[in-house]
């Protein structure tokens, strides 16, 4: 099986937010950089898959920055090789989507695994992009996977439940957690990956089409009555809730 | 902006509630400028069209659609409705469907998306978004330099105004879909059911590791069901097995925006918070007065829940009547 994992080089939620001097995205100084989470399930899966199947699992990043470590990590978790496509400057989604397509479009790729957010943007919005440009169909936010040859049957999370979907390859999964346990890489691995191939692809050039105005942190405008666990503390709380939020 | 189509999801018998506020926050957009608003809505039965018209909706263009619910076959349908009606400004619900499809679609119109927006507003005749970032540290506005937006509204945030102009006048309109387009289709879906999902309830009572155990979840459950709310968890009770993922509020689980959201025993981590913070309403209770949650808290009562708990629920039952 032809396997592809995009994947995308984000801040550690844990990481501290402040505002750059453009006002307009984040001071990098000092925020770890790490791959995104959701995208470590989608690289167990296909990884999986190659396990049982055989065939090929490639990596697949857009970044501004050098990403090479990201990709790494992806290495040695198993994939075979990666691909780096270096933007100009920080692309946004629509740039993104467009060019992951534009380079893997004649590759043949069976699945295309995503994660079902990149914990930066939250924006939700690559894989079905990508599958679109691609023409292929999708399925968001993936707890469970099935492939039997072309066969493919996903089990999503929606509100209130579940659906199954069924479709066949070539298509386009993004993984939710709970779809596997992803594995730690051990020395050995992370040594293999030094060795494996990283090629750099030159950025497909189209005008984002979504423009940042600004940037800033949330302001805090709660109440912040905080009080004791007394009956009388208590009682003002429910007497609060009910007179002046007017919730209960 | 001339012509903003808003995307309807019919539920049982009435459209989601979500849809209402895509139909108010479109008629706030459409207030500055002559924009014309039109529903869309596939499926579902037309007697619940009529009640669009209470939230201000005076035209709805219907599509058939028999078989399963199939994201590629509704993303074109809606494009084609689109190119149909010359619509520049797409809303969808920030919902499992609309998350899905909306993307789509955007590839299909070449447009710009901004998804899970907290807020619209139009300044020098742009239409502004703002989004909620790294798991909502930061919120950022954004403006699409395309001819063609598509945007996604997190639901529960804009809230539904009635402004009855009687039925919207319905338009058929017959979508040309292949068998091409129906290559992901739904074969079965599975519904919790009676139970009240959180990212659909009014009032969510979530619980967290300081309970515990998942018997003592039944404290949660009982002040839940007192305020008529829904039961949430953090993820360490969900990976503890105490509850199913289904409740989990976060970055990895449902991202809620209730009137109340109470959150018991739980510290306040930022991916929890991620899920959380744009409830209208946040009770905190925990025993650690410095707990992170207390930072976003209206209201906090700082103590023990095993022996807050069942006070407060006898109080709330109390003043309910
Ligand atoms: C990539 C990633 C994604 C994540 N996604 C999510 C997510 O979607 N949702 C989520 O919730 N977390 C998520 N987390 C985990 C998050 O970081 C926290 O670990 C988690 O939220 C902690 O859950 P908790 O508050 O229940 O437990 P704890 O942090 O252990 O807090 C328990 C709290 O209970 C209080 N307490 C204990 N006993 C009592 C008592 N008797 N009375 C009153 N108070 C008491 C304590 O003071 C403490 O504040 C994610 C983490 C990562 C890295
Ligand atoms: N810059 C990027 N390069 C490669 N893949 C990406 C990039 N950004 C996002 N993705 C993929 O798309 C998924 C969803 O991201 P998003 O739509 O940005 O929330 C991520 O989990 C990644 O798998």
């Amino acid at each position: 099986m032809n396997l592809l994992v995009c994947v995308s080089r984000v801040p550690d939620t844990a990481t501290k937010i402040f505002v750059g001097p453009d006002g307009k995205t984040i001071d990098s100084k000092g925020v770890k950089y790490i791959l995104n989470p959701y995208d470590e399930f989608a690289l167990e899966e296909a990884i999986r898959l190659k396990e049982k199947n055989g065939g090929e699992v490639t990596a697949l990043t857009v970044s501004a920055d050098d990403a090479t470590d990201i990709l790494r990590n992806a290495l040695a978790m198993g994939a075979d090789s990666a691909i780096f496509i270096k933007a100009p400057a920080e692309p946004d989604s629509y740039q993104v989507a467009h060019n992951i397509a534009n380079s893997v479009k004649d590759k043949n790729f069976d699945l295309i695994f995503f994660g079902r957010q990149s914990v930066d943007f939250d924006s939700f919005q690559i894989p079905s992009m990508v599958a679109e440009l691609l023409n292929i169909p999708s399925v968001s936010v993936v707890s469970k996977l099935e492939v039997n040859g072309s066969k493919v049957i996903a089990e999503r999370d929606i509100e209130g439940g579940k659906e199954t979907v069924e479709l066949s390859t070539p298509c386009a999964i993004s993984a939710q957690k709970g779809l596997n346990e992803p594995r730690y890489p051990k020395l050995p691995d992370i040594m293999k990956a030094k060795k494996k191939p990283i090629e750099e692809v030159a950025f497909f050039q189209v005008d984002a089409a979504v423009e940042v105005i600004s940037i800033a942190l949330p302001v805090n405008k709660r109440v912040g009555k905080i009080l004791g666990d007394s009956d009388s503390d208590i009682n003002e709380i429910v007497r609060s809730l009910h007179e002046d939020a007017k919730v209960i | 902006m001339k012509k903003i189509l808003v995307y309807l999801e019919p539920q049982n018998n009435s459209f989601k509630r979500v849809s209402n506020e895509l139909i108010t926050a479109a008629n706030n957009l459409a207030q500055s400028s002559s924009a014309e608003i039109v529903g869309l809505c596939i499926g579902g039965n037309s007697s619940i069209y009529p009640s669009a018209g209470q939230f201000g909706l005076k035209k709805l263009v219907s599509v058939e659609f028999s078989g399963a619910y199939s994201s590629t076959a509704y993303a074109e349908i809606v494009s084609q409705v689109a190119k149909a009606e010359s619509a520049d400004v797409l809303l969808f619900a920030s919902n499992a469907t609309g998350m899905e499809i909306a993307p789509r679609i955007s590839a299909k119109l070449d447009a710009g998306y901004v998804a899970d927006c907290v807020g619209l507003e139009i300044v020098d005749g742009n239409i502004v978004a703002t989004k909620p970032v790294y798991a909502g540290k930061a919120l950022i506005k954004t403006k699409i330099n395309k001819s063609t937006k598509v945007f996604s509204l997190r639901p529960n945030v804009f809230t539904a105004v009635k402004n009855d102009v009687g039925s919207p006048e319905v338009t058929n309109f017959s979508a040309n879909i292949s068998d091409n387009d129906k290559k992901a289709s739904v074969t079965n879906v599975s519904t919790n059911a009676g139970k009240l999902d959180v990212s659909e309830a009014d009032i969510i009572v979530s619980g967290g590791r300081g309970f515990k155990e998942a018997g003592n979840f039944a404290m949660v459950e009982n002040l839940a069901a007192a305020l008529g709310g829904a039961v949430g968890a953090s993820r360490a009770v969900v990976d503890a097995g105490w509850r199913p993922h289904a409740e989990q509020v976060g970055q990895t689980g449902k991202t809620v925006s209730p009137n109340l959201y109470v959150a018991a025993a739980i510290s306040g981590a930022v991916q929890h918070l991620a899920g959380m913070s744009s409830s209208k309403v946040i009770l905190a209770i925990n025993k650690d007065k410095d707990a992170p949650i207390f930072k976003v808290a209206d209201y906090g009562i700082v103590g023990d829940v095993f022996e807050i708990m069942p006070k407060l629920t006898e109080k709330i039952k109390a003043v309910k009547g």
